[in-house]
């Protein structure tokens, strides 16, 4: 008993040690406080929370908290709601944000088609999903540096990737940046700051806030790092170890969430139980968060703009949760009206459509021109078309390369089996596509 | 730079027993050869693994070090006043989470800064598993050369300690082996320990060191005190004979020192010790070389047999050398049960199992 007493006056003291602790003096009964009606100043000692006592038992329940709410800037029909909150971006920036989305938009069209006729092995689109990567890569610089999920090819083009550079990923031909390594979407770009995308959802999370943590450690760093991941890969684990590392060890991250409603087939109320992504942000583990309406470009834009003012000032990073709607199917490899009707589809297709309503507010300010309009779109279809035509007769890289970037150096197995398949090849030429490679 | 590989190469090996310095080490399955390397200072390994890394942090500004209780020292001493050295951003405490460990790792890596993240115990590798095999190995096959993660280097606290059970014992090297991208290494004494650590961190590979834990104490060299790296894929002949070959790493090289020498004793055998010291990419031709020589090999380790590394080492063996093997090549490894508490001494491929292996090969 006495070495108890000792350990708990002990441990007061060490806890005593620590300022930013508020300590309650004396011996006041805890039973004489009541959290619920006065809220009280003073803290419990426990090193593990910053919290009162209350005498009353209370289960916390989620629907104790009100939802965090959604901020939009424009309305369906393209009207800014508050003037205040009109970022007042040019006609040329409006003009290209819109542009930008409907190259997305028509790309996406023609390559899900080349998919279903078999030209490109597999395909992903962004339909529905266009306001929020162009609206969040307009509001950063092109020195923060950017890990997606495969969902965010809009940041691409924002950025300036060629319609060429993206068809030839999907085609893995020999002007592929990927060499032909990967599956089709799977994009990256050095020159863009775009790190490749890799398959295993969530895996580029933790990533982030690891490259967040030693850019922040520059010298005069003036760049954040964005990540986005679907709401179905915020279930992953590296989720949480994204968001825990993120906030313990002050990382200058965007951990931006596209909740689409969908992880393939799973709608969300089957993927969590809480308020979406956003409600893990502030009281589970203590990141500023910001949810956004992600068909509305302009509150995308503002967001993304404080967020990053916010990450780079405070060296904290930001849960940001863009709510959107994948119009699309989830892949070539996927059927979406098998779960889930097709009226629904359509809502979100039209009205609720981030390019409508971006199209919308033109009209308002009398930036749009239908003709124009039309014309651009007959020409992105015909560079895309023709696109298509020269990155399919480009040949593939030379096969060889299949056990280069292994190491950095290629070790001497990697080249013993690459002189057996050699070999092997020179003996069976005609049992191998060889016209369709490099020499 | 290459001063230790190459000294090792011919060096000879001093005999004094560990445990008369060490007697709280004599319940140990093994028996400390250390390497001698001339004018040094007295290290334990984790000692010589604190310095490694104290000299690859004040080398490049760029390297952080991190992991679970890295901060105060570590839970094996091996970070032991580098956080007071070189200040909290650069040596600090994550959360308890190896897949953010090994992510986060990846992501200081993309950016061209050193990443050393260490990962409490092998046991606990695998919730980073993921990350490690589909993302750190991949990182600059999968785009093109555009990034990589190079700059990585996990080190990982492995094998028997003598009460480990379960999870404080595992050698998960065999997993790893299995993955294209990464080296992997596996340190038997101080020496080798400062020389693979700061070999791996300059690298431009991702890396993983795994440390055999019993040794943190009880392997006692003289240490070069300037900074040196031993050369990675490379395996070193600890001692020279014609008739067997004995291949192990980590600790269970001791155990094979102690057998050749027994075996040399007491039946006149003449045992070629090799220390593999690499798992992936592993040296080929030190190993061929030696079983064409011998025309008998035996391969010891402490994980279990199936699939084992010892595994890939004999059919290599078969496939290269089979016109030179005068017997089976024969593995001696841990049991196909999980770690056991109670029974390690049994679990073991301690000098008994492998003196008796040698028997066997040699009557064949």
């Amino acid at each position: 008993m006495s070495f108890l007493r000792k350990s708990v006056h002990l441990l007061g003291s060490v806890a005593r040690r620590q300022r930013h602790l508020k300590v309650i003096e004396g011996a006041i009964s805890t039973a004489a406080r009541d959290f619920s009606s006065k809220p009280s100043e003073d803290y419990a000692n426990f090193p593990g929370a910053k919290a009162p006592f209350v005498s009353k038992l209370n289960l916390i329940q989620p629907e104790d908290y009100a939802p965090i709410p959604i901020y939009r800037v424009m309305d369906q029909d393209g009207y800014i709601a508050d003037e205040t909150q009109d970022p007042q971006l040019g006609r040329e920036v409006v003009e290209k944000m819109f542009r930008d989305m409907v190259l997305l938009n028509t790309m996406d069209k023609i390559l899900y088609e080349s998919q279903r006729q078999g030209r490109i092995s597999f395909y992903m689109t962004n339909f529905g999903e266009e306001a929020s990567h162009i609206g969040s890569a307009a509001a950063l610089e092109m020195r923060d540096l950017i890990y997606g999920q495969y969902r965010e090819a809009g940041v691409l083009v924002w950025r300036g990737f060629r319609i060429d550079q993206f068809i030839d990923q999907c085609y893995g031909n020999t002007d592929d940046l990927g060499r032909g390594k990967q599956m089709p979407v799977h994009y990256g770009s050095r020159e863009l700051n775009f790190v490749t995308i890799s398959s295993p959802l969530s895996t580029q999370m933790p990533q982030a806030v690891g490259a967040a943590y030693a850019m922040k450690l520059r010298p005069n760093n003036d760049a954040c790092v964005v990540c986005y991941f679907g709401e179905g890969a915020a279930s992953e684990g590296d989720a949480h170890a994204a968001f825990n590392f993120a906030a313990t060890l002050g990382c200058p991250a965007i951990l931006f969430c596209r909740n689409n409603g969908f992880a393939i087939s799973t709608p969300s109320h089957e993927q969590y139980k809480g308020d979406g992504i956003a409600g893990r942000g502030p009281m589970g583990y203590g990141i500023t968060t910001i949810r956004v309406d992600g068909t509305d470009v302009f509150a995308v834009y503002n967001a993304m703009k404080a967020a990053r003012e916010y990450v780079l000032k405070e060296n904290k990073p930001v849960v940001f949760e863009a709510l959107a709607y994948r119009v699309g199917h989830h892949s070539t490899s996927d059927d979406s009206t098998a779960y889930r009707p097709a009226e629904e589809i359509e809502i979100w297709n039209s009205v609720e459509h981030p390019i409508s309503k971006l199209k919308r507010y033109m009209v308002h300010k009398g930036w749009f021109d239908e003709t124009v309009e039309n014309e651009y779109v007959k020409d992105i279809r015909k560079k895309v078309l023709k696109q298509i035509a020269v990155s399919e007769k480009k040949l593939k890289p030379n096969w060889r390369e299949m056990f280069e970037g292994v190491y950095a150096e290629m070790p001497d197995h990697l080249i013993e089996q690459r002189s057996e398949l050699e070999k092997h090849i020179e003996a069976h030429k005609e049992h191998y596509p060889l016209k369709d490679f490099e020499k | 730079m290459n001063i230790v590989s190459t000294q090792l190469g011919n060096s000879l090996y001093n005999c004094v027993r560990s445990n008369l310095r060490w007697p709280l080490w004599t319940r140990s399955h093994f028996t400390y050869y250390p390497t001698r390397m001339g004018t040094g200072k007295r290290m334990n390994m984790f000692n010589a693994i604190n310095n490694a890394m104290d000299l690859a942090l004040d080398e490049n500004k760029s390297a952080l070090l991190f992991g679970e209780d890295v901060g105060f020292g570590g839970v094996f001493r091996c970070s032991v006043n580098l956080r007071d050295k070189y200040g909290s951003q650069r040596v600090f405490n994550t959360p308890l989470c190896e897949q953010g460990i090994a992510g986060f790792a990846i992501g200081v890596a993309n950016t061209g800064a050193t990443a050393i993240a260490e990962i409490q115990f092998a046991d606990y590798i695998f919730p980073s598993f993921d990350q490690i095999v589909n993302e750190a190995a991949k990182y600059r096959y999968r785009s093109g050369g555009l990034f990589d993660c190079g700059s990585l280097t996990f080190r990982v606290p492995c094998g028997a300690v003598g009460h480990g059970a379960l999870y404080h014992s595992q050698s998960p090297e065999a997993y790893f082996a299995h993955t294209p991208g990464l080296r992997v290494v596996v340190p038997r004494g101080p020496i080798k320990a400062k020389g693979l650590i700061l070999a791996c961190i300059r690298d431009p590979n991702p890396c993983i060191v795994f440390e055999p834990k019993t040794l943190y104490r009880a392997a006692v060299e003289e240490v070069p005190a300037e900074y040196y790296t031993s050369q990675l894929g490379k395996a070193d002949i600890l001692r020279h004979g014609k008739d067997v070959t004995l291949i192990g790493w980590g600790t269970q090289v001791h155990v094979l020192l102690e057998v050749a020498e027994i075996a040399k004793s007491t039946l006149n055998i003449d045992c070629e010790v090799i220390d593999l010291v690499s798992i992936l990419p592993w040296d080929a031709i030190t190993i061929c070389t030696s079983a064409k020589k011998t025309g008998r090999v035996i391969i010891a380790h402490e994980a279990p047999l199936t699939q084992g590394f010892g595994s890939e080492l004999a059919s290599y063996i078969q496939e290269k050398c089979f016109l030179h093997l005068e017997a089976p090549v024969k593995r001696v490894a841990g049991w196909d049960t999980p770690f056991p508490h109670v029974f390690e001494p049994f679990y073991m491929p301690d000098k008994h199992r492998c003196l008796s292996a040698i028997n066997d090969i040699v009557n064949f």
